[in-house]
């Protein structure tokens, strides 16, 4: 299958779109693949139509798009993070009913929904989108918007750099979506394992999306580590010592820590098999001394500590919310810490747990083997630690409080699978079938998504000003844990029963009856991202009653809920001096917790720039052309990275100055209005009279 | 000068002692170090990779080190790249005893010249080594070598375009203090280059020679 490649077009051509496949024969899998492209194509054309019908175009790029803010660019992260997770979820739905429809017989292996070679993309799409795409973009967006604001600063670090992580972040996002309309998908999973990805057994455009998209955005993760860290290390306010940190800040410092240790072992792993496939090189080919093996082990030296960066977040919301809805202290503090800080560290010493039966000897899958139980003490030290918060606390119901709880239960199994699946003998017996899905997915969710969700529930109102629905919110909590219980729960059976992973087919009967109540956990899953939607949607038309303009609407005890709600620019109109760990809190107890500050002074703010947009531009460019072979277009997308760099390099950009008046405006303005608010008791907190100024007298964390 | 006994940088020499310099110069020299921290990490990950094909299977048949490596040029890079660490150490004692601008800028050419000298050697090797077949196609051996080695030399090329860069700032802008932190970034760079190679000479080379 050798290709022309045409000096403009490169191997671009009329034939590529799924259009294509759909005029040349109709069936139900090219259906689904014209049809996912049509919903790209009329969901482009009416976010412009939008845009310009709002004239919306002008404020996206002034205050969104080249805004160096964390805050803004957080916000963005998580936008981002939930339109992929739409795509995510209704992929996910797909694939539960094509298996749901995928019994064939021996004469006639394929049926079902979509094609084998559909069925592949889709799962490879699915873990792609879902791993670097959702959760990735979820606990960077997160912790961006949080992490300032906890640490009492003004900003990240490195403000610009931060653009530029997120642009690099959109612009591998952009390929994965383009690639739904033009070409195909890589076939190999999430992991894309060579030989199989190699230029011999896929010569298409597939795996090159996967390496540009993973390469760009890595370089984006690998920037938002460093800057995470040097803001941890270099930007608290004076007197948050490391011990008086909340423990989201602590967990970030994790996942930044893992992030520059464990993000560059992904680079050059995807480097390798870029030359591999681009230059000829033997690093992961059958022949000439290539060795696939290396490829699982230098990608999963990133892949296992990814499942702690993706998780350790969670575990800082948790941490926030069991103490703040308990109304009560965290319990175990420093128990916490320790437990985050091992997790990391030993996160970096279980790899190989991922290719026990590559057949390293005994020893060797031994020591993996105990490496990866012991990771689950400080994991279970957490869990008894949140529990413990929790333990006789005056517990309010919310959202973030459901999805913690529906986590404790889920969780735990997950983490029991994973004990047994940590056991080399066991693993060679179930290893690559779909108790593994059942597995990743059931700490993943669990973990992962409820931790996020219930961290955008609790800290939305600082972002927007106004509460989420409580009651939309638990039903899609509920949702979640339905959709979960019954889409994975039973691949747990079916792994036990024999049933590979990736399956596009399969010849038992036996196997449908857990094949059918998966499919109704899809379609719950399908009804929880509506029912999150709609929350959204909701609380924006009642925005006006589900206000909070006293910016402390759970009656917190850490830094950012002393501002108000959105919060400006600048977090804090004087940087604030720490006293105590959950400074707040302590202030709240002081009494009379909304004292301005004694003077106010010119406040320096990065000023906004096109670098991140310029970036992110030229890099999906730059990824889209190599994909497809347009050498012109390569060359210039990068000499315009390369120039912008020098560019940026060689200047010397003056910060914004917010006069000291703009800012005692603001801030007099804000202090007045809590005086005008009437605090609100915790058992009111869900009702229209929490305005963000909770009564003080009630505060018990 | 008056303000190197409380300073954070003595060694930059920055205005003002508790100054928005100094601040500064704290998070990005040390946002760079941890850049440096994960550049090593893919360094490291290389160098695994070479060791663990370096061996009858990894070269496949191909052409071998004693084939390939030409130790006297070799020594001749070592030699020029690690000078030019020491050429940059004027460009650091400038910067800490206030030398003038042209001083500091001719250490900085010195340190270009010997890393360019460096580079002439490699290719120049690299050239020869593809004549004789020791093309990185050739090998899993031959792939990992060209990785690990082009992927250094880059970063000298990069090194000496920084350097490029740093001199037509110190033209125009002085030795401000905004040029003085780039400048020890930059010196951690170009150190760092040293120490990368001083691992690529004793493995890569020494090691199957000996």
């Amino acid at each position: 299958m050798i290709q022309q490649t045409n000096p403009i077009f490169g191997r671009l051509d009329w034939s590529v779109t799924p259009y294509t496949d759909l005029l040349n024969k109709v069936t139900s899998s090219t259906i689904v693949g014209a049809g996912a492209a049509t919903v790209l194509v009329v969901g482009a054309i009416g976010a412009v139509a939008l845009l310009t019908w709002m004239r919306w175009w002008k404020p996206l790029f002034r205050d969104w798009l080249t805004s160096a803010d964390a805050k803004k660019i957080g916000i963005m992260y998580i936008v981002l993070a939930l339109v992929m997770m739409a795509r995510g979820i209704i992929e996910g739905f797909v694939m539960r009913a094509h298996q749901a429809t995928a019994l064939g017989t021996l004469a006639a292996p394929e049926s079902g929904l979509v094609a084998p070679d559909h069925f592949a993309q889709l799962f490879s799409t699915h873990g792609t989108i879902m791993i670097f795409f959702v959760a990735m973009p979820l606990l960077i967006g997160l912790i961006n918007f949080v992490l300032p604001q906890q640490l009492g600063a003004r900003d990240m670090a490195f403000p610009v750099l931060n653009q530029v992580s997120l642009g690099m972040t959109a612009a591998g996002a952009g390929l994965i979506m383009i690639s739904l309309l033009v070409g195909q998908f890589g076939t190999g999973g999430w992991t894309m394992y060579p030989p199989y990805t190699g230029i011999e057994y896929s010569p298409g455009e597939g795996v090159d999306y996967w390496l540009w998209a993973i390469m760009i955005s890595g370089i984006g993760s690998t920037l938002t580590g460093m800057n995470f860290a040097v803001t941890i290390f270099k930007k608290r306010a004076p007197g948050m010592h490391f011990m008086r940190m909340p423990l989201f800040c602590w967990t970030s410092l994790c996942v930044a820590i893992m992030l520059i240790y464990a993000m560059p072992a992904l680079t050059v792993s995807s480097t390798m098999l870029l030359l591999d496939r681009y230059a000829g090189f033997h690093f992961f080919t059958n022949a000439a001394g290539g060795n696939m093996m290396n490829y699982a082990n230098i990608f999963w030296m990133f892949g296992h500590p990814e499942v702690y960066i993706l998780v350790l977040p969670a575990f800082g919301v948790f941490s926030e919310i069991s103490s703040t809805f308990s109304g009560k202290k965290l319990y175990g503090y420093t128990s916490l810490v320790i437990a985050s800080m091992s997790i990391s560290v030993i996160s970096f010493t279980v790899w190989l747990h991922h290719f026990f039966t590559m057949g390293s000897s005994v020893p060797v899958n031994i020591a993996f083997g105990i490496a990866t139980m012991v990771i689950g003490i400080p994991t279970g030290v957490k869990i008894y630690d949140w529990m413990a918060t929790m333990w006789r606390g005056r517990i309010r119901v919310t959202t973030p409080i459901v999805y913690l709880v529906g986590f404790f239960m889920l969780f735990v199994i997950g983490g029991l699978s994973g004990i047994i699946l940590a056991n080399p003998s066991i693993d060679y017996q179930v290893h690559n079938s779909t108790f593994l899905v059942a597995h990743f997915h059931n700490v993943i969710i669990p973990g992962v998504l409820f931790g996020m969700l219930a961290g955008i529930h609790y800290w939305f109102p600082k972002a927007f000003g106004f509460r989420l629905s409580e009651t939309w919110g638990r039903l899609t909590a509920y949702l979640f844990i339905g959709g979960f219980l019954c889409t994975f729960m039973p691949l747990y059976v079916l792994g036990l029963m024999g049933m590979p992973r990736r399956s596009p087919t399969f010849q038992n009967p036996d196997f449908m009856p857990w094949m059918y109540i998966a499919a109704f956990g899809g379609v719950l899953m399908l009804a929880a991202l509506t029912s999150l939607t709609w929350t959204f949607w909701t609380s924006w038309r009642n925005r006006e009653r589900l206000a909070v303009p006293g910016g402390d609407p759970w009656n917190g005890a850490t830094l950012e809920w002393s501002s108000p709600a959105p919060v400006p620019e600048w977090n804090f109109p004087h940087i604030p001096v720490v006293t105590a760990r959950d400074d707040w809190g302590a202030t709240k107890r002081g009494g009379d917790p909304w004292r301005g500050p004694d003077e106010y002074v010119d406040i320096e703010m990065p000023a906004n720039t096109y670098f991140g947009v310029t970036l992110a531009g030229a890099a999906f460019l730059l990824g889209f052309a190599m994909t497809w072979h347009i050498w012109w277009l390569s060359i210039v997308s990068l000499f315009t990275i390369v120039a912008a760099l020098f560019w940026r390099g060689l200047q010397v950009v003056e910060p914004v100055i917010v006069p000291a008046e703009e800012v005692e405006r603001a801030d007099k303005q804000y202090r007045d209005r809590i005086a005008s608010l009437t605090p609100v008791r915790r058992v009111e907190e869900e009702t229209e009279h929490n305005r963000g100024v909770p009564d003080i007298t009630e505060f018990a964390g | 000068m008056s303000n190197t006994d409380n300073s954070l940088y003595p060694g930059l020499n920055l205005t003002g002692v508790q100054s928005e310099a100094n601040e500064k110069a704290e998070t990005n020299v040390f946002g760079f170090w941890v850049f440096l921290m994960s550049d090593l990490i893919i360094f490291g990950i290389l160098f695994a990779t070479y060791a663990a094909y370096l061996n009858p299977v990894g070269l496949a048949g191909g052409p071998g080190p004693q084939e390939l490596f030409d130790i006297k040029s070799v020594a001749i890079q070592t030699g020029l790249l690690l000078l030019g660490g020491v050429a940059y150490g004027g460009v650091s004692l400038g910067v800490k005893y206030d030398s003038a601008a042209k001083k500091v800028m001719l250490w900085l050419a010195i340190s270009a010249i010997l890393g360019a000298g460096f580079v002439f050697f490699e290719v120049s090797d690299f050239i020869d080594q593809a004549h004789k077949g020791g093309i990185p196609q050739a090998s899993g051996w031959l792939s990992s070598y060209w990785t690990l080695v082009g992927l250094h030399g880059l970063h000298v090329s990069v090194g000496i375009l920084w350097i490029i860069a740093m001199i037509t700032q110190i033209k125009t802008r002085g030795l401000d203090d905004t040029v003085k932190i780039r400048l020890s970034m930059l010196g951690v760079f170009w150190h760092f280059l040293d120490l990368i190679w001083v691992g690529i000479f004793s493995l890569v080379f020494l090691v199957p020679l000996s």
